[in-house]
């Protein structure tokens, strides 16, 4: 009887208020969306570097026929120095830091070269000679390049020391900065939906103050007088987050996933599985916008 | 049933009191007028027993219980207590006159089986029955306030209050208001009546307290309204 009639009661809130409802659920299924957006970023952020920083390598180029690198100035990078370089990176003083480290010839350079642009018709033209040779080192932490780089740079027979994390860095930078501007506008429209979600159980109170007053007068609780007006609160912020989660779930399916992956292949992308484990946390999100909405507001509007 | 010790009531500070040091006993199964001219304290006398408000100094005992002492969580229990009733009616216009009587009871959680025998019962007792299905508009102002009164007593509350219940009504249709009133009083409820109706008043002759800026000023079993009658 008490279940059946707060839905009742419910129902006819949300009926009787049904643009405001309307405009609840927009407003926190962007604002949520943006939550989302935000999360997903850093998500996203989280695993490139879990993925790319084990497979970093700090690069050591050697000095190719005509390089215009003052340490180039005797030509190509000689057998000695080349030896020296690899016993220097496996000697004591850099073991600390070094993990791993492979030397790269011309030729497995060319292979690797072909083997990556099999398909363009320039790649045929491209000799052994006109590659370089070089060391790749693995670092056990992928932080300390500096270490490598201040060690081989400006050696003899060293045209360049590379970090590879340099390449992606930006691109995390931009990731990060992008979460974080989704971030603030999700604080905006959060703070907004909050406001929407107080006038709206407002305006929901002040058309039904006849029912509650006499609710009042015959002695209902104020919880059960006060239950209708935070449920129709939490449903239509719930509905908005459900809405949120579905927009986040296309949004990863056809714009990362069906898009981005076939057009910028080297990225390893978030997939649905991702916005999953969010989802909790945007529910949750809007539950407490209408809690925290439903406490002001009702305080005020239903008191005994 | 209902009891003032020295209970005043100041709205704002420094304003005449609303209710200036009031002493008075109602006994279970009373039916006591409170008259006075507008503004002499009786609405607030009523607010007081319902706790919408709470006295600035005494204290008011109600069936039992110290309502200085009363938590708020506990008021509306005190509530399903005292039934009420009002000059403007105060119907949902959108339900049924079942629906309206049968309204308080579902906010207080009870179960269906007891409102659909109790709410019929109730309509036969003030003589609507037959009309459970109309609105409040398709009803006569004697009608409306015959739902009110269902409304009030469904519960079978022991206290009635009635503020001005026959206020909007013809003398013709307040007497058959007050004669239910009169039939809920016999079935040993308390009913306390604020009115400015001394037709009636003279007519019940029962016990009237009179209040005059907001002090009690005349206690008197079988009384009249006017006390210089």
């Amino acid at each position: 009887m008490r279940l059946q009639f707060i839905l009742s009661e419910l129902g006819i809130g949300l009926r009787r208020n049904l643009s405001m409802t309307v405009s609840v659920i927009l407003v926190t299924f962007v604002s949520l969306t943006f939550v989302g957006a935000a999360g997903l970023l850093q998500i996203q952020v989280d695993q490139m570097k879990d993925d790319w920083y084990d497979r970093v390598e700090v690069s050591i180029f050697l000095c190719p026929d005509q390089s215009e690198q003052p340490t180039c100035a005797a030509g190509e990078a000689s057998e000695e120095q080349i030896e020296a370089i690899g016993e220097e990176l496996r000697g004591e003083a850099l073991e600390p830091y070094v993990q791993q480290v492979y030397f790269e010839s011309k030729d497995d350079a060319y292979e690797a070269f072909q083997e990556r642009f099999a398909d363009e018709w320039w790649a045929e033209g491209v000799t052994a000679d006109q590659l370089q040779a070089s060391y790749r080192v693995a670092l056990v932490d992928p932080e300390q390049y500096q270490v490598v780089s201040d060690v081989f740079t400006g050696r003899q027979g060293v045209e360049v020391v590379r970090d590879q994390r340099q390449v992606i860095e930006p691109l995390i930078l931009v990731l990060n900065r992008a979460s974080l501007v989704a971030a603030g506008l999700a604080a905006i429209m959060l703070l907004s939906a909050v406001l929407l979600i107080t006038t709206t159980i407002r305006l929901s109170a002040m058309s039904r103050r006849r029912e509650t007053g006499i609710m009042r007068l015959v002695g209902a609780s104020n919880l059960f007088i006060q239950l209708p007006f935070m449920l129709e609160g939490a449903i239509a912020a719930t509905i908005g987050a459900a809405l949120a989660v579905a927009g986040l779930w296309f949004g990863v399916t056809y714009l990362v996933q069906d898009w981005l992956a076939q057009s910028v292949q080297f990225v390893p992308y978030i997939g649905t599985d991702a916005v999953w484990q969010i989802a909790p946390l945007l529910v949750a999100v809007a539950i407490l916008l209408a809690a925290i909405s439903s406490v002001v507001t009702l305080s005020r509007y239903t008191k005994v | 049933m209902i009891r003032f010790e020295n209970v005043s009531k100041v709205y704002a500070r420094g304003a005449r009191p609303a209710l200036d040091d009031v002493d008075l006993e109602v006994e279970r199964g009373e039916f006591v007028f409170l008259v006075g001219a507008s503004g002499s304290g009786k609405s607030t006398f009523l607010r007081l027993v319902l706790r919408e408000e709470r006295p600035t100094a005494g204290r008011v005992f109600v069936a039992g219980k110290d309502l200085s002492t009363l938590s708020t969580w506990k008021v509306p229990h005190l509530r399903r207590q005292i039934g009420a009733v009002f000059q403007d009616f105060r119907l949902l216009p959108n339900k049924t006159v079942f629906e309206n009587v049968a309204f308080a009871l579902q906010v207080i959680g009870k179960p269906k089986h007891h409102i659909l025998t109790t709410v019929p019962d109730t309509l036969e007792l003030v003589g609507l029955g037959g009309k459970e299905k109309r609105r409040p508009h398709e009803l006569s102002g004697g009608e409306q306030q015959r739902v009110a009164v269902a409304r009030a007593f469904v519960n079978r509350p022991p206290i009635l209050l009635a503020d001005e219940p026959t206020g909007n009504l013809d003398p013709t249709t307040s007497v058959g208001i007050m004669r239910l009133l009169d039939r809920i009083n016999r079935t040993g409820t308390t009913v306390v009546m604020a009115t400015h109706d001394d037709e009636i008043v003279d007519q019940m002759r029962k016990r009237v307290i009179e209040l005059d800026s907001g002090q009690m000023v005349r206690d008197q079993s079988r009384g009249v309204y006017g006390s210089d009658r």
